[in-house]
């Protein structure tokens, strides 16, 4: 029957999907860069984490946020905390007035490290903060929103203002974030230097694994009946509540799960980037976050990867050469996308390409393809 | 509040909604016995969708009691209310159109409701065998792997009583249930329903005439939010009142 196929955890068009990503990230991509434009590809991706997040909640469960930054951005400073605490011994802050707290803090006068700070001391904590932190911001914002059935444009305006609220913080409490210049000059981790390219390497592709960790995670998700319910929700989602679910719940889970998604990106970012600053939390990296997924195809997880891939290294290339005109590039890219291609590249590919590609291989294959070929146009 | 009585499975009493002071239920009162289809008519606007959407929690009542089995439903929330045996259709097909068939009726079977239970839920034979029963019941069994968007409006209808009858709820709550259905559809849907009305207590609303004659047990006709009149068939039809407001035109 016809349960075993769909019940699948990977069908086989999924597994070659899987498996070219796969190759692309690991053999492809390294081979042909050298350690800058790979350490440049492994930024990319990290925002890849943010827009797999998306298509579970926006693609699949019809919660479009604006505000996925704003878990990003935790993530990201939660390992940042750590990396500054390591880097801020007392020999290397020795010149401060007071030594062993992070620069900035001595700079705005603070003579002792904030309580809240403490437990970024220890790796393990800071990890579990680095996913635990935007998820319990997430279940706050969730149950506050969701119970409330806020949802739609409104939902999104919210979580808009969230992305603006944490960047104003940031900036305003200076002593205890960094302010605008975020928290800055990381050096080492677990006393591993980050910084060489021997090591930026190595984080590309621990990076590359966690992406994949992170893709296994939501295939689990959409290939269960949770993910069923999701799309089942964004359609009906009255029918849904009036089966017996308590609709809020789902949505608060996916919200959650999309922020810890995004939390793990945030803080390779900063390993790789080597700084975490509040211009990566706000409305227009948000908001980027979106067109990412919107242009990879928002129903697709592999599809969110190019999308944040492309996106990415086209923003690179068209802002070195033209950096006026990128924005408005972005804005007609996202208007196009939902205009002519809502469901993005990976529509276009299932739509446009794979079909077409399919007719070639079964015409290729054939024994005798020319004569058939030369055939069909003249009957 | 109401004391349970279980001579009755569904006690509605002083139930009002209003809606910035228009009264759309005004002090309604109507009690359901085990085991009956109680068909609710009226004009446009009398409040019979209101009076449902009252009962399963979707509208929030101004004043009143609804009682099912001896639990006060208008304390609950939604979900809650349909674990306590109440399904409602609505009048509008309400399917999953991206979802296959079977995927509907999937979703509406009663396991796995919380968000661990969702992720952890497995197809087991025990649930392909219900969702294979209940497809035949309503005629798609060769459809469970169309997905329901490529469904007739006809289908569209059945599925969605098949996804409340998959639940196996105690009240059935159907809002127009052959409304804008061929003929063929409208005779295999009345087939259909006094089929699964037989164990379970029903209430419908219907403006088709004939259709209600067939299948009520006893009818209340509503009128501007209150009950105009209420008994068997026979004797709405024949009560001036009625006759006046609602089938004489």
């Amino acid at each position: 029957m016809m349960t075993n196929a769909s019940n699948r955890f990977l069908s086989r068009s999924e597994l070659i999907g899987f498996a070219v990503l796969a190759a692309i990230i690991f053999i492809v991509l390294p081979v042909m860069l050298d350690t800058f434009r790979l350490n440049l590809f492994g930024k990319y991706l990290t925002y890849a984490f943010v827009a797999i997040g998306l298509v579970l909640c926006w693609g699949a469960g019809g919660i479009l946020s604006l505000g996925q930054g704003v878990f990003f951005g935790l993530g990201g400073y939660c390992m940042a905390m750590f990396l500054k605490l390591e880097a801020s011994t007392p020999e290397n802050t020795a010149i401060q007035s007071t030594p062993g707290i992070p620069d900035f803090m001595d700079w705005n006068q603070l003579t002792a490290l904030p309580v809240w700070w403490e437990p970024f001391k220890v790796l393990p904590l800071a990890l579990l903060a680095v996913v635990l932190v935007p998820v319990v911001f997430a279940f706050i914002i969730g149950v506050a929103m969701f119970t409330r059935r806020v949802g739609g444009v409104y939902f999104a305006i919210i979580t808009q203002a969230f992305a603006a609220i944490l960047t104003i913080l940031i900036i305003g409490q200076q002593g205890y974030t960094g302010g605008v210049n975020g928290i800055t000059d990381l050096r080492t981790l677990l006393g591993w230097d980050i910084r060489t390219d021997e090591a930026k390497e190595v984080l590309y592709y621990v990076n590359g694994v966690l992406l994949f960790v992170v893709l296994f995670a939501a295939q689990f998700v959409r290939k269960s009946k949770l993910g069923r319910l999701l799309i089942a929700m964004r359609d009906q989602e009255d029918r849904v509540r009036f089966s017996g679910y308590n609709v809020a719940n789902f949505k608060i889970f996916v919200f959650c799960l999309g922020a810890a998604f995004a939390g793990i990106g945030g803080a390779m970012f900063t390993l790789q980037v080597g700084f975490m600053s509040p211009t990566l939390v706000g409305i227009v990296p948000s908001i980027e976050m979106v067109i990412f997924c919107a242009v990879g195809g928002r129903l697709s997880i592999l599809g969110a990867v190019y999308g944040a891939l492309l996106v990415n290294w086209a923003k690179t290339t068209f802002s070195e050469s033209f950096p006026e005109l990128w924005l408005l590039g972005l804005g007609g890219l996202f208007i196009a996308v939902v205009m002519a291609f809502p469901n993005g590249l990976a529509g276009i590919w299932a739509e446009q390409i794979a079909p077409r590609l399919a007719k070639l291989t079964k015409s290729g294959g054939a024994s005798v393809p020319l004569p058939d070929a030369a055939k069909s146009p003249a009957e | 509040m109401s004391v349970h009585n279980p001579n009755f499975v569904l006690m509605v009493e002083g139930l009002t909604v209003s809606f910035d002071g228009f009264k759309a239920v005004d002090d309604l009162s109507f009690y359901v016995e085990p085991n009956e289809c109680r068909v609710i008519i009226g004009p446009n606007g009398a409040g019979k969708t209101t009076v449902l959407d009252l009962i399963c929690g979707r509208t929030k009542a101004t004043a009143g009691s609804v009682n099912f089995k001896g639990n006060e439903l208008l304390n609950m929330r939604e979900d809650q209310i349909v674990h306590a045996g109440v399904g409602r259709k609505f009048q509008t097909p309400s399917v999953y159109e991206d979802l296959t068939v079977f995927e509907n009726l999937e979703l509406s079977y009663p396991k796995g409701h919380g968000v661990f239970g969702a992720l952890a839920f497995r197809r087991d034979d025990t649930v392909t065998a219900r969702i294979q029963e209940i497809a035949e019941t309503i005629f798609l069994d060769d459809q469970l792997d169309e997905k329901a968007a490529f469904l007739s409006h006809g289908q569209k209808q059945w599925l969605e009583i098949g996804m409340l009858l998959i639940q196996d709820p105690e009240l059935l709550m159907l809002d127009e249930p052959v409304a804008g259905m061929s003929v063929a559809e409208r005779k295999k849907t009345a087939e259909l329903l006094n089929r699964i009305i037989q164990d379970r207590s029903v209430i419908v609303i219907e403006h088709d005439m004939g259709f209600v004659e067939d299948i009520a047990t006893r009818v209340t006709v509503l009128h501007q939010g209150k009950t105009l009149s209420e008994g068997s068939m026979e004797r709405v039809q024949n009560d001036p009142k009625v006759v006046e407001v609602y089938l004489g035109h």
